[in-house]
C-alpha cells in the first residue's frame, strides 16, 4: 500500500520559507470548482517543487477543504511530494523491461556515486534519486529520465557519467 | 514532385536522439539551401531502429534506420544531392528487399494506421488520411445512434485496455440510461509497466482518439468528455492539447459540434497523479472527482452512475482509435480479422530480451511464437527463449512450450495469463522467474489502494515469502503457502487489481515450479540472478591480478597480490556482486 504514515519529523522537515502569495492565482482559478483538489495540489507542487505544510494550510482555509482530505489525497498519489527535492530529479525506470535488463545496476551505481539511497536527495539539494514504474520507453531499456530528457540503453558506468556531466556543465 | 524528408519524433525516437537528427537535417537544408520538405511524424513502431528518417522522392519511399547526426549528413548528401540511396541504412522500402520489410509487411494496421505516417500536430494531415470522415459520414448519412451502436456491436470490438468487455454493449448500456448529462471518458492511464501502445497512439495520432470519443459521445448522447492521461506522458498531453484546440477551431468540438443542432460536446484532459489502481474505472472516476483513487463496488456500473453520478462510458485509447475505422469501413471489414470471439487486430508492445523491440499490430489469432520470432526477430544475443510475460502485473508468464498459443482473449486466459493491454515482455534463460514474480508483487503491493484487507495485507505477506525465497531462506511449504494466499486474495478483493495481483506468482509456480524448488531446497538460482543464492569465485586462469576487485570489495573478502590470481574468502563474502561488475576480464564466476 502506498499510503505512509506522516511522522512529525517529516512534516517538520517540510517547514520552509515559502512565498504563499504565489498561490493566489492558482486558488482563484480553482476555488469552488468541483474536483479541484488534485489540480490545486498539482499546481502548488509545480510552484514549489514539493508541497510545504503552510501551503496545505493556506489552500485548506481559503478553499474550505479539510486538511485531512488534502493529506489523504496527497499521500495517496505517487506524484505528490511532501519533502523538498533536488534541482535535478533522476528517475530510474524499474518497469518490467528495464527490470529484466538490469535496472538495479543503474540505481546501485548512482546510489554509490551520490551517496544517497533510492528516494533521497543529496545534501546540496542538487540531485534526487527516484525509482519509477515505467517511462514507456521499453525498447531502450534500461532507461532513466532527468528533466525532460530520457537516456536509454544504459549501463551503470554510463548512467554515472551522465549524472556527473549535469553538474559539470552547470558549474562551468 | 517535391522530395520529402520525415523524422520520427515520438518519445522513444527523441530518447534515441531524433531531435538532434532533425536539427542536423534542418541545418543542412538551410545551409545548402536544399529544396526538400522537412516533416515531423511520430513512432512507426520500429523503436529498435530509432532514430528513423523517411525519404520520399519520385522513385518511391525509403525508410532509413539508426540515423544519428553523422549518418544524417551522409544520407542527405548521398540520397538527396547525388540521388543515390544508401542501401545499407535502408530498413524498409517497397522497392526491394530491405532488412525490416517483414516487420512492416506482416502487420495489419488499423489502430496504428496513421502512426508514423503523418504529422500528429496537423489536423490537415489527419483529414488528408480520411480523418473525421467517419464522423462526417454519420452527420451526412444521418446514421442513427442505434445503428452506430449496432455497427460497433457487430464488429466484435472488445475493450483493449485489458478487460475485454464488448465495447458495443458498454455503449448500449450507456445509451439506455437517459440523463440530461452524460460523459465519455478515455482511459489513457496506461500504467502497466512494459506497455506503451497507448502512449504511441496518443503521440502519433491524437485525432483518431478524439474522433473515436466523438462517435461514442454522439452515440450515447454525451455532452462531456474527459481524457485521463498519465502525467508521465508529457508529449502525449501536449499533442492532445494541440489536437483539441484544432478540433475546436474546426467546429468539431464545442457548441453544436459538427453542425449538429443541440449537440454540445467538449473534451478536456485530466492529468493523472500517479496511481496504477486508477486504471480501474471506478477508481478513475473517483480520481477525476478529486478524491483518492479507490475503486468502489459495482453495480451501479458507470454506465448507470459514473462521473458526478451521471451515466458514463469509459473506453481506453486503443479501443477509441479503432472506432472511426470501423464506422468508415463497416463492421464486416473489421470482423474479418481475428478469431471467433476476439475480432480485429491488437497492438502489442514488444520489449525485454527481444531483437526488435517496438510496437506491432497483428490480427488476433496469431501464435505467440510468430509474434516473437517472425515479427520480433527472436531473442537477443542468441539466448534461449524461456517465457513471455503478458498482461503486466495482472498477467502471467507463458512458457516457451506454450508459445503456439494464439493471441486472443480466451486462449491467453486459459494459460493463466491475461491479454491485458498488450505488453509482451520477453524473457530468456538469464531471467529468474521467482525474481520476476517478486518484481510484480512488489509493484502490486505498492499500488494496492488499501481498501480490501486481502489485497493490502495478502500481497505484503506473499512478497515477504518471495523475498525470503530469493534470500536463501526459503523453507518447505512456502510454495503451498503462496498458492493459498493467492487464491484468498483473488477471491476477496473488490477490483481487478487485487483479483489479478497473484497471477504472476501463480503462473510462475505453475510453469516454473522447478525454479522455485531450486531456490528453496537447493539454495540455487538457476538463472543466476538472486545474489544471495550465488557463489562468487575467481577463475584462476582468467584473473590477471589487477587488484580492482580486491580494492572495491566492501567486506575485504578478496585476497591476492598484483599479477597473481586472487581468491574470494567465502566466509567473508556478502555476495554484493561488486567484484562481478568491476572485473574487466570476466574472471569472476557465478555458480
Amino acid at each position: 500500500m502506498r499510503i505512509t504514515r506522516l511522522t512529525t519529523k517529516q512534516t517538520e522537515n517540510a517547514e520552509e520559507d515559502v512565498d504563499l502569495s504565489l498561490l493566489d492565482p492558482l486558488i482563484a482559478k480553482n476555488k469552488g470548482k468541483k474536483g479541484n483538489l488534485i489540480p490545486l495540489l498539482q499546481g502548488a507542487q509545480e510552484l514549489f517543487g514539493f508541497i510545504p505544510r503552510p501551503v496545505f494550510e493556506k489552500i485548506s482555509s481559503e478553499c474550505g477543504i479539510p486538511l485531512g482530505d488534502m493529506f489523504g489525497v496527497a499521500t495517496f498519489y505517487a506524484q505528490f511530494r511532501l519533502k523538498p527535492v533536488g534541482k535535478h530529479i533522476i528517475k530510474v525506470c524499474h518497469g518490467t523491461a528495464c527490470h529484466v535488463q538490469n535496472a538495479k545496476e543503474i540505481t546501485e551505481a548512482i546510489e554509490e556515486m551520490l551517496k544517497v539511497k533510492d528516494g533521497e536527495t543529496t545534501e546540496d539539494r542538487f540531485y534526487t534519486l527516484e525509482s519509477v514504474a515505467c517511462l514507456g520507453c521499453c525498447s531502450l531499456a534500461p532507461v532513466m529520465m532527468i528533466g525532460d530528457q530520457t537516456y536509454g540503453k544504459l549501463t551503470g558506468n554510463e548512467a554515472v557519467r551522465i549524472v556527473k556531466n549535469i553538474k559539470l556543465s552547470e558549474n562551468n | 514532385m517535391m522530395t520529402t524528408v520525415t523524422v520520427g519524433l515520438g518519445s522513444c525516437g527523441i530518447a534515441a536522439g531524433a531531435h538532434k537528427t532533425y536539427e542536423k537535417i534542418k541545418a543542412i537544408k538551410e545551409q545548402e539551401n536544399l529544396s526538400f520538405e522537412l516533416h515531423k511524424t511520430s513512432c512507426v513502431g520500429m523503436c529498435y531502429r530509432e532514430p528513423l528518417v523517411e525519404i520520399t522522392d519520385e522513385t518511391g519511399t525509403y525508410l532509413y534506420g539508426d540515423i544519428n547526426e553523422d549518418r544524417a549528413v551522409e544520407v542527405i548528401e548521398k540520397h538527396i544531392n547525388q540521388n543515390d540511396p544508401i542501401r545499407d541504412y535502408i530498413v524498409y522500402t517497397d522497392l526491394f528487399d530491405a532488412a525490416e520489410n517483414d516487420f512492416i509487411n506482416s502487420q495489419v494496421k488499423i489502430v496504428l494506421r496513421n502512426c508514423g505516417y503523418m504529422d500528429p500536430e496537423s489536423i490537415a494531415d489527419y483529414e488528408h488520411r480520411h480523418g473525421y470522415t467517419a464522423m462526417k459520414k454519420i452527420v451526412m448519412d444521418k446514421i442513427s445512434r442505434e445503428d452506430i451502436i449496432k455497427t460497433i456491436l457487430e464488429s466484435g470490438l472488445r475493450g483493449r485496455g485489458g478487460g475485454g468487455f464488448s465495447t458495443g454493449m458498454k455503449w448500449k448500456f450507456a445509451n439506455a440510461n437517459k440523463s440530461e448529462q452524460k460523459y465519455v471518458i478515455c482511459n489513457a492511464d496506461e500504467g502497466d509497466p512494459g506497455a506503451f501502445m497507448d502512449r504511441s497512439v496518443l503521440e502519433g495520432d491524437p485525432h483518431s482518439v478524439l474522433e473515436g470519443m466523438m462517435i461514442a459521445a454522439y452515440a450515447i448522447e454525451a455532452t462531456g468528455g474527459v481524457i485521463y492521461c498519465r502525467a508521465e506522458y508529457p508529449l502525449a498531453i501536449k499533442r492532445l492539447n494541440i489536437a483539441i484546440g484544432q478540433a475546436h477551431a474546426k467546429g468539431y468540438l464545442g457548441k453544436n459540434a459538427f453542425g449538429i443542432k443541440g449537440w454540445d460536446f467538449d473534451v478536456y484532459i485530466k492529468e493523472g497523479a500517479g496511481a496504477f489502481v486508477c486504471g480501474e474505472e471506478t477508481a478513475l472516476i473517483a480520481s477525476i472527482e478529486g478524491e483518492r483513487g479507490m475503486p468502489r463496488k459495482r453495480p451501479p456500473f458507470p454506465a448507470a452512475s459514473g462521473l458526478w453520478k451521471k451515466p458514463t462510458n469509459i473506453n481506453n485509447v486503443e479501443t477509441f482509435a479503432n472506432v472511426p475505422w470501423i464506422i468508415l469501413n463497416g463492421a464486416p471489414a473489421y470482423a474479418k480479422y481475428g478469431t471467433e470471439k476476439s475480432k480485429g487486430t491488437k497492438v502489442f508492445a514488444l520489449a525485454g530480451k527481444i531483437r526488435r523491440s517496438g510496437l506491432v499490430e497483428v490480427p488476433m489469432g496469431m501464435t505467440i511464437r510468430d509474434v516473437i520470432f517472425k515479427l520480433g526477430g527472436g531473442i537477443k544475443n542468441d539466448k534461449r527463449f524461456k517465457a513471455v510475460q503478458l498482461g503486466g502485473p495482472s498477467g502471467g508468464c507463458i512458457p516457451e512450450y506454450l508459445s503456439d498459443t494464439i493471441v486472443d482473449y480466451d486462449s491467453v486466459n486459459a494459460t493463466g495469463a491475461i491479454m491485458g493491454s498488450g505488453g509482451m515482455v520477453v524473457m530468456d534463460e538469464t531471467t529468474c522467474m521467482v525474481d520476476v514474480a517478486k518484481f510484480f508483487l512488489d509493484f502490486t503491493r505498492k499500488e494496492s489502494c488499501g481498501k480490501c484487507t486481502f489485497c493490502r495485507m495478502g500481497t505484503m505477506r506473499m512478497l515477504e515469502i518471495l523475498e525470503r525465497i530469493t534470500n536463501a531462506q526459503g523453507r518447505e511449504g512456502d510454495i503451498e503457502k503462496l498458492e493459498e494466499l493467492a487464491y484468498q486474495i483473488k477471491d476477496n478483493s473488490l477490483c481487478g487489481l487485487g483479483q489479478t495481483a497473484p497471477n504472476p506468482v501463480l503462473t510462475t509456480i505453475k510453469y516454473f515450479r522447478d525454479e522455485y524448488e531450486a531456490h528453496i531446497f537447493h539454495k540455487k538460482c538457476p538463472a543466476k540472478v538472486c545474489r544471495p543464492l550465488l557463489t562468487y569465485t575467481v577463475d584462476q586462469e582468467k584473473c590477471t591480478g589487477c587488484l580492482v576487485c580486491l580494492k572495491n570489495c566492501p567486506s575485504k573478502a578478496i585476497t591476492g597480490e598484483r599479477k597473481k590470481p586472487h581468491l574470494i574468502n567465502q566466509e567473508l563474502c556478502t555476495k554484493c556482486g561488486v567484484c562481478f561488475t568491476k572485473c574487466k576480464f570476466n574472471s569472476i564466476v557465478l555458480t
